[in-house]
């Protein structure tokens, strides 16, 4: 039986990674999963230069899910490259970076330094975070900018791309065909879907940043149908996400369309999910028969 | 080590209106530290997020954690609603704990202020020193005072004046006379900013233990940050993590 999955030439162990910014850089969760048993390990985004991020509270629960709007706080793409990545190198697992950027500057100047770092397998490019007010989501809500910055960065990137696609626009496809048609590599969606709480006992936001991300089960089947939305819309290999809690969920991704999948919030609830899905994956394809995991690969039918 | 697993109820009893008082077998406790917490996960799906919860005691022989918290919600309010028997799932231990080390053999203040009170016990219970307990409550409704009391003098500040100094617990220093070398502290924010103040005008150090909407609790998420005085180890902004970090700090190091 065979879990591999290849994802813009990079072959990956099986298809189970890490949604960006819940898994930091591996370091607090290899105390309860080995890191060796992941697909790829998906870092917290990264800057050109440390980012303080938003004010607290920064997390709220919602029903079945959560909002957080964290807000990107990072400590730089040269404290990361001394110590998270040879963290990460330890491992048997593919490393990917997610970067982040306000400008396309900025994004140039983290792509450029971690062209020189072999252990990187891929590059995660996050322009579709909610929470920052500058930059970032500006290059993921509008077809054109999306495809410009993508194609920017292809200039200078010596990994694959991987451009990480935000929910909030009128039409996912469209987005989805513009960063193939700069060059990506590859997609992952979703990222998180703009939010917002209200403490009615204290009439107000329960977030400093008013608005945030929704991540979680709850969100699950509007990323599945853009998974499979988008799946039908372009050739490059697509990452999904979005509220994986169990290996069911990360099967029902795969079949409508996904060459891999990652685990986000789910990690806080149940700090095992990761590896639980890719063994659950395994049973599946036992029960099944499935000899390999590429016939899983959106085979839903109609 | 920080596992998740599933404890076992022992017991619960409402301690005080909304305060609940839970005992649970788990081999957390082996490991438990004072100022330290847990994180309990409701049942209830539809809230998905642990709750962080200060370990307010250890059993002898180190097979059970006692927490003591308030109904803040649809999650504590299930937690209280758990009998004896019942199963739990729990991640611990978390956080860096009170420095016992900084209030060894010398004069100490131990002030909890509400629901910051719990982790004063197991402290009190550690600590060797020569210990003053000062703890705050809004009214007569009472909770943990003859816990406190096998360990220390008690000092009691009520809003309502209801019972000991009327007022917060720095009336109840104040009114007492009270003198101290070092402090530990758990509370609500004002009276954690106040004993910020009260620390640097006797220039006496002060531990505060912090709290904050988390996520994880192991580190990760960074939703549980507090700004710090200077630039922070790991994050390398002037933010460090309250659930791994903290929750305690010394109070001149985190802008309050």
């Amino acid at each position: 039986m065979n879990m591999q999955t290849t994802i813009a030439g990079v072959t990956l162990k099986n298809p189970v990674m890490t949604g960006s910014g819940t898994f930091g850089s591996g370091m607090e969760y290899s105390e309860f999963v080995d890191l060796n048993q992941l697909g790829a390990v998906v870092t917290k985004g990264v800057a050109n230069v440390p980012w303080p991020g938003n004010p607290t509270p920064r997390v709220a629960e919602v029903y079945g899910g959560m909002l957080n709007a964290i807000g990107l706080q990072n400590p730089g793409i040269d404290v990361f490259m001394e110590r998270d990545i040879p963290f990460l190198k330890q491992y048997d697992t593919k490393i990917i970076v997610n970067v982040c950027g306000k400008t396309v500057e900025d994004y140039v100047a983290v792509v450029e330094k971690l062209g020189d770092e072999s252990a990187v397998a891929m590059l995660e490019i996050n322009v579709s975070c909610p929470n920052v007010k500058e930059g970032a989501i500006a290059f993921g809500q509008k077809a054109d900018a999306l495809y410009n910055i993508t194609a920017e960065l292809k200039k200078h990137a010596k990994q694959p791309i991987i451009m990480k696609l935000s929910p909030n626009v009128t039409d996912i496809t469209e987005m989805a065909r513009a960063a193939e048609a700069a060059g990506a590599d590859a997609l992952s969606l979703i990222n998180t879907i703009t939010g917002m709480k209200i403490d009615i006992h204290k009439r107000k936001f329960a977030l400093a940043n008013k608005t945030g991300g929704m991540s979680g089960p709850a969100i699950k089947p509007v990323a599945v149908r853009m998974v499979y939305q988008v799946a039908q819309a372009v050739q490059i290999p697509i990452i999904g996400m979005g509220g994986i809690a169990n290996a069911e969920d990360a099967i029902e991704f795969l079949l409508a369309g996904a060459s891999a999948v990652s685990i986000g919030a789910m990690n806080f609830v149940n700090p095992y999910t990761t590896v639980e899905v890719v063994k659950g994956i395994e049973d599946y394809m036992k029960r099944y028969q499935i000899e390999n995991l590429s016939e899983l690969i959106g085979a839903v039918q109609e | 080590m920080k596992q998740k697993q599933n404890a076992t109820v022992l017991s619960q009893r409402e301690a005080a209106p909304q305060i609940f008082d839970m005992w649970i077998r788990t081999s957390l406790a082996e490991q438990a530290k004072p100022g330290q917490f847990i994180c309990i996960y409701p049942k209830d799906k539809s809230t998905l997020l642990p709750r962080p919860i200060s370990i307010c005691e250890v059993n002898e022989d180190k097979t059970a954690l006692r927490v003591v918290y308030r109904i803040a919600g649809q999650g504590t309010a299930e937690f209280s609603s758990y009998k004896a028997g019942d199963e739990v799932a729990v991640l611990g231990t978390l956080g860096n704990g009170f420095p016992l080390e900084e209030g060894k053999d010398k004069k100490v203040f131990l002030i909890g202020g509400g629901i910051g009170i719990p982790p004063m016990l197991q402290l009190a219970k550690e600590l060797t020193a020569d210990k003053q307990v000062i703890v705050g409550y809004r009214d007569d409704k009472l909770f943990l005072k003859e816990d406190l009391e096998q360990y220390s003098k008690v000092y009691i500040a009520t809003e309502d004046g209801s019972v000991g100094t009327k007022g917060n617990v720095c009336d109840a220093i104040a009114a007492n006379a009270l003198e101290a070398d070092v402090i530990f502290a758990c509370g609500p924010m004002p009276m954690l900013r106040a004993i910020k103040r009260l620390a640097a005008e006797r220039q006496i150090k002060a531990y505060i233990s912090l709290e904050e909407h988390m996520a994880c609790g192991v580190g990760a998420c960074l939703g549980c940050v507090v700004k710090t005085k200077e630039v922070d180890h790991h994050s390398h902004v002037h933010n460090a993590r309250i659930c791994t970090d903290g929750p305690v700090f010394e109070a001149e190091e985190v802008d309050i």
